[in-house]
């Protein structure tokens, strides 16, 4: 099992290289690093960071002169805010890690839920109408969900109810002044939440149907039955833990495309974590950003690919001996 | 997940390669599939493999349903300036036009210049619809040919494409899609090619998968025996067998494109006037103008649910032992 972790480690290395060079290339191809310093008056400037980026080199070249320095830890320097990218960085990334566990949780707790009832149930009308709904989720774009529940849960209700403010707040994670968990924490979290999650909770809530429906037609089940152990506990004990292991291995695969994936919701709702740092560093054309924004998100979306394969080794005793 | 598994014995049929040899086999009067003949002797009409599928396919009600209202959309979207009275983009800037609620005049209502929505959510749903089909006519023909290719003939070929996917895996997908657009415009054939190119090695993979079993069966065999060439019994064995699982990937492409468009127009990196782009401008109309936020919505979600349905459909009705 630790063999075959070590390989795929060994494995995503090239993997990792190659992506992060034809990432680079791209970026580097459509934006002129340079651009910035146009207005310098002194084209010694721009000389020297032509020269200090390498940019007259082919970009093979560049590409290690860069990966040098993002290894070093100078990941260059934002033209926006003019603060060093590997500060910008890991600030965006602890508000989308906020949403992403929140997201997660809320998630995971509603599909396991759901999708269990509904295999339990198979065929039941709570099943027909579930079913029915993760249809509509799955088909539904998650931007567009978002501004309809803006409209409908946040300024809605203030103009319906004549209240003095929304009872779901739809920009930032805290108000002006406001920090920490609480309840203002809360209001702002619970429309961007319910946005992010709205596609993995109908995608995880079949998976969960599905393999629950699976395990449930198994040779132990019956024998659990078979045995006199109670319904539930069956469902539970013998069910439950068995049909959760395809669920989580998507779940963290899952949680690594969401570090590059809220760019959505962090764009409707205002919120300054990565997927909004790169929109704002696109249209800025702020190539050190994007350059360090993709290597990062590869990272952890080739991270939690590796968690899933170690995941499911770790759980499932009959992976590992292959 | 033995939930919708048929019991037909035709069904049973169908994965086999047999329908050219044994086309008696095929004939089942039990199922009506020939007219009930008071002559014993008579010979039942064997029923074609397109048959089979027909009669499948149309116990799928929903999957019918869908089928009618794509092809109503696309005609709807495609012929709109032969019945409606506005054009693309006119404008009605007399006092009191713009921003006005759905009315039997404007039935979608109208937007900020007066334009009539209806209008422009259906020339928008031709540039959704058009990339949606086109990226999934890219992906499928490419995507086949690659994964069938790799499966069959294994090496190196196998090797790059397996390789390529485990790249793609790790690419942000939104994120190179936007630098793309800079890169290579925002016409919808291009962005419909950046799409495919990063949508493609699903199929491929899919694909890979099915030949990898399929060229074990001994039908297979039989083929090599009597001296097929590697092409023919791709083209003759292999792929027709693939068939369910290809159509149903295509219709998930389908969606998979009109939605990351039109999410790509909302964030302001797509293409002008499509649904997504209709839904950047109409943002903001939280507390008034909200049709201006329904229809365009509405329109995407209608679309995906249908093909999403058809794509069920078609699972069922081309491959009916296949797992949900």
């Amino acid at each position: 099992m630790s063999t075959l972790l070590f390989r795929r480690l060994l494995y995503s290395i090239p993997v990792l290289l190659i992506a992060s060079f034809l990432l680079f290339w791209m970026v580097r191809t459509t934006y002129d690093p340079t651009a910035r310093l146009a207005q310098v008056r002194d084209p010694a400037t721009r000389q020297h960071e032509i020269e200090r980026l390498g940019l007259d080199e082919p970009v093979i070249t560049q590409y290690r002169i860069w990966l040098g320095d993002f290894l070093r830890g100078d990941w260059g320097e934002s033209v926006a805010s003019r603060q060093p990218v590997s500060e910008l960085i890991p600030k965006a990334l602890w508000n989308t890690v906020q949403l992403i566990f929140w997201g997660i949780l809320v998630a995971a707790i509603i599909a396991i839920t759901i999708g269990v009832y509904s295999a339990v149930k198979q065929y039941s009308t709570g099943d027909y109408a579930f079913t029915a709904l993760t249809y509509i989720g799955i088909s539904m774009p998650p931007f567009w969900f978002g501004l309809i529940a803006i409209h409908f849960l946040a300024v809605g209700p203030k103009e319906w109810f004549n209240l003095d403010q929304v009872p779901l707040n739809y920009v930032g994670l805290h108000s002006v002044g406001e920090s920490g968990f609480n309840w203002d924490y809360i209001t702002h979290l619970v429309l961007p939440v319910m946005t992010l999650s709205i596609q993995i909770i109908a995608s995880w809530t079949r998976f969960q149907r599905a393999a629950t429906l699976d395990v449930l037609g198994s040779d132990y089940i019956r024998t659990a039955r078979a045995k006199g152990v109670p319904r539930r506990r069956v469902i539970i004990r013998h069910a439950l833990r068995n049909a959760l292991i395809p669920l989580v291995t998507v779940m963290a695969v899952d949680i690594g495309l969401l570090f590059g994936g809220l760019i959505i919701t962090e764009t409707i709702f205002s919120i300054p974590g990565m997927g909004r740092l790169f929109i704002t560093s696109l249209v800025g054309s702020d190539v050190a950003v994007i350059e360090a924004w993709m290597l990062v998100v590869a990272l952890f979306i080739l991270a939690f690919n590796l968690v899933a394969d170690a995941l499911y080794g770790f759980l499932d005793p009959r992976i590992r001996v292959q | 997940m033995t939930e919708t598994e048929r019991t037909d014995r035709t069904d049973l049929l169908f994965v086999g390669d047999a329908a050219d040899t044994l086309p008696g086999v095929f004939a089942d009067p039990g199922l009506g599939g020939a007219e009930p003949s008071l002559v014993p002797t008579a010979e039942p009409e064997p029923l074609t493999q397109w048959a089979l599928f027909r009669r499948r396919f149309k116990r799928h009600k929903l999957a019918i349903a869908s089928l009618g209202v794509l092809i109503l959309l696309f005609v709807a979207c495609y012929g709109v300036s032969l019945y409606m009275p506005y054009e693309k983009g006119e404008q009605d800037l007399t006092a009191g036009a713009e921003y006005q609620s759905p009315s039997l005049q404007h039935p979608f209502g109208t937007d900020e210049l007066g334009r009539d929505y209806l209008t422009e959510v259906l020339y928008g749903g031709q540039i959704s619809l058009r990339i949606g089909l086109t990226v999934a006519l890219i992906c499928t023909v490419v995507g086949t040919i690659a994964g069938a290719v790799a499966g069959f003939y294994g090496g190196w070929l196998d090797q790059v494409l397996m390789r390529l996917t485990d790249l793609f895996l790790i690419i942000p997908a939104l994120a190179v899609l936007a630098v793309a657009r800079e890169k290579f415009g925002s016409s919808p054939t291009m962005i419909s090619f950046v799409l495919a190119g990063l949508f493609w090695m699903w199929i491929a993979r899919v694909v890979r998968g099915q030949t990898l079993a399929l060229k074990e069966k001994e039908f297979v065999e039989a083929a090599r025996a009597v001296g097929a060439s590697g092409p023919r019994i791709i083209g003759r064995h292999v792929l027709p067998n693939c068939i369910g699982a290809i159509v149903v990937n295509a219709t998930l492409q389908i969606a998979a494109a009109i939605i990351t468009e039109s999410t790509l127009s909302f964030l302001g990196f797509g293409v002008d006037g499509s649904w997504g782009d209709l839904l950047q401008e109409a943002r903001g109309n939280y507390d008034s103008h909200t049709h201006l936020l329904y229809f365009p919505g509405l329109a995407i979600l209608l679309t995906v649910l249908c093909v999403n349905a058809l794509g069920d459909g078609l699972r069922d009705a081309l491959d009916p032992h296949a797992k949900h």
